[in-house]
């Protein structure tokens, strides 16, 4: 589904990803690893084109992604939560999710302004599509609740709600594990099991280990933005490079 | 129902002449702080929703008032048409400012919208044979509704209060609706509202130039009501003004964009009995709001009020669970 082929890219002098190629089978999960500075987040930064790869392509489905802005990576099919969370301030968890309903609704300023009653009808359908992506992730609870009331935990999740809103075909989540504790990590697998079985590809960036080689189907390991071992979890558990660039080489 | 704010505000707005029907203070008042308040709501579109600062709003209001005054007096051309032609320029100018200034961000797009303003202003002076230069522009006729000329303070103040409840309506529209969602996304974060499918530039273009359309008319309303245009009416003072009272309210509140406008307004005229002192206390009253209400007059007012409210839901909820108990 998401091919990347010799992408590379560079930070003036500094190589950040370099010659990467790698893919991604459709209807996996699919998790990226590697000590800090490997490359992770630029990677992540390269495929939502927040950064144009300096060489290489990426492929979703046969379209081209490189030079691409974030916008019109979006709208073909992919979305992403952020390891910093990026939650929409002064709403409720609802209109947040309501907000990544975006593109399924049509009204324009210039109806919005005169209120003209398709307004209406497609607030109720767009609130109906939240309220979908809010129980699909067991926040139908906290629909009302404005987002400045919400722990970190339930922020985490409603991230995700939010970008399942948007209907992706892919999903790029960047550690959503990241801060929680061990109930709500168990939560956030089974969670991650279940966006995949609803046919959507994750493609994971974490740096929980037991998260990591339970939920993941492949998984890449790189290491100074190149790839340092790629298979299964358990191919990653007993390959040597990998261990040594974890915990140096005796 | 919904928006039950604007209802009663719109029969506050409407029945206070009829409450007070000789007082020539609500008639004058009331018309100022209806205008500065349908500037401050479309000013929160762009402040308070999408998190863009202007200090230069008054530039838009400017070249509404301008374009009225100089199409009808110097052209003989019908109001209507001098309005709709202040609204054409306008659009095209935040349009094409919109895609280079809002490119810009926090204290550079607050320099650039500055810079903007004064150059309105600068150009206002400077173009006397347009303009009028400094004396401004004079004799400008009166508007008439259907008919129904606009003649007379009571007139202008129901024509006053007429727009800036239609400005009111719209943002309250707008708010609840999946653009306004789309610009209060951009307001904290724009990568995230990109990744939500929203064109940002789009979006935040959108709500440039509808906040320099809502300027422009009640620019082209300002000078009918007056008769009269100067360069003093659209300084960067004014701007700053405007600013003020969309902060003063709460920013992204619609109502609080009317209680700063009212406030904004009011407040020379109950200092104006300690005339020397009237700037320090104005300023004095700006710095403990900022300090202390950092989210507007208005919404903690409210908010608080809400609390308190809970506060009692509460007790009275335990109260009575105890009640049960001991029966």
């Amino acid at each position: 589904m998401l091919t990347i082929a010799g992408m590379t890219h560079t930070f003036g002098g500094l190589t950040a990803i370099a010659d990467l190629t790698f893919q991604v089978p459709q209807g996996t999960i699919y998790s990226v690893i590697g000590p800090n500075g490997a490359g992770k987040t630029t990677l992540f930064n390269l495929l939502t084109g927040v950064y144009r790869p300096t060489a290489g392509s990426i492929q979703l489905m046969g379209d081209e992604l490189a030079g691409m802005t974030p916008l019109q990576i979006a709208k073909k099919g992919v979305s992403r939560t952020f390891q910093n969370l990026q939650i929409f301030a002064g709403m409720t968890a609802l209109e947040n999710v309501m907000v990544g309903c975006h593109d399924h609704g049509k009204c324009g300023l210039l109806t919005t302004c005169l209120g003209l009653p398709t307004l209406q009808k497609e607030e109720r359908c767009l609130k109906e599509m939240a309220q979908e992506a809010l129980e699909f992730c067991g926040l139908s609870s906290i629909a009302e609740r404005p987002v400045s009331a919400l722990p970190y935990g339930i922020l985490k999740k409603l991230e995700i709600a939010r970008a399942l809103a948007t209907r992706p075909k892919l999903l790029l989540m960047d550690e959503p594990a990241a801060g929680l504790n061990d109930t709500e990590t168990g939560e956030m697998v089974s969670m991650i099991r279940s966006i995949q079985q609803a046919n959507i590809t994750v493609l994971l960036v974490e740096h929980n280990m037991r998260l990591i080689m339970d939920v993941s189907h492949h998984i890449l390991v790189l290491n100074y933005g190149q790839k340092l071992a790629e298979g299964t979890p358990h191919d990653i558990q007993h390959n040597k490079a990998v261990i040594d660039a974890y915990l140096g080489n005796a | 129902m919904r928006h039950r704010g604007f209802y009663i505000i719109a029969l506050i707005a409407l029945g206070l002449p009829v409450l007070f029907p000789k007082s020539y203070f609500v008639e004058v008042n009331g018309t100022a702080i209806f205008f500065n308040a349908a500037l401050a709501i479309g000013l929160n579109l762009l402040m308070g929703y999408a998190g863009q600062i202007s200090l230069g709003h008054a530039a838009f209001f400017a070249i509404g008032a301008y374009s009225t005054a100089i199409i009808t007096t110097r052209y003989g051309l019908s109001p209507y048409w001098a309005m709709l032609i202040g609204l054409f320029l306008n659009t095209c100018i935040s349009y094409v400012l919109a895609r280079p200034l809002l490119k810009l961000k926090g204290h550079y797009l607050a320099m650039a919208t500055l810079g903007m303003g004064i150059i309105v202003h600068i150009f206002l002076v400077q173009t006397g044979k347009l303009t009028g230069g400094p004396d401004g522009i004079s004799n400008i006729p009166n508007l008439s509704i259907f008919g129904f000329i606009l003649n007379t303070d009571r007139k202008w103040y129901w024509a006053a209060a007429i727009l800036m409840l239609m400005t009111m309506k719209l943002s309250l529209n707008i708010a609840d609706s999946r653009m306004g969602r789309a610009f209060r996304a951009l307001h904290t974060s724009e990568i995230a509202a990109q990744m939500m499918r929203i064109d940002t530039t789009s979006a935040k273009t959108q709500v440039f130039v509808l906040s320099a359309l809502i300027a422009s008319l009640t620019g082209s309303l300002f000078a009918h009501q007056k008769a009269f245009v100067s360069p003093d009416s659209f300084t960067f003072f004014f701007s700053i003004e405007l600013v003020t009272m969309v902060v003063l309210g709460g920013l992204g509140s619609t109502y609080g964009a009317l209680f700063g406008a009212a406030f904004i307004t009011l407040l020379p005229e109950l200092l104006s009995s300690i005339e020397n002192y009237e700037v320090m206390i104005f300023g004095l009253i700006l710095m403990t709001t900022m300090m202390f209400f950092p989210k507007g007059l208005y919404v903690t007012m409210i908010e608080t009020f809400r609390t308190q409210l809970g506060v009692k839901m509460a007790l009275n909820s335990w109260v009575n669970s105890k009640r049960i108990h001991r029966c």
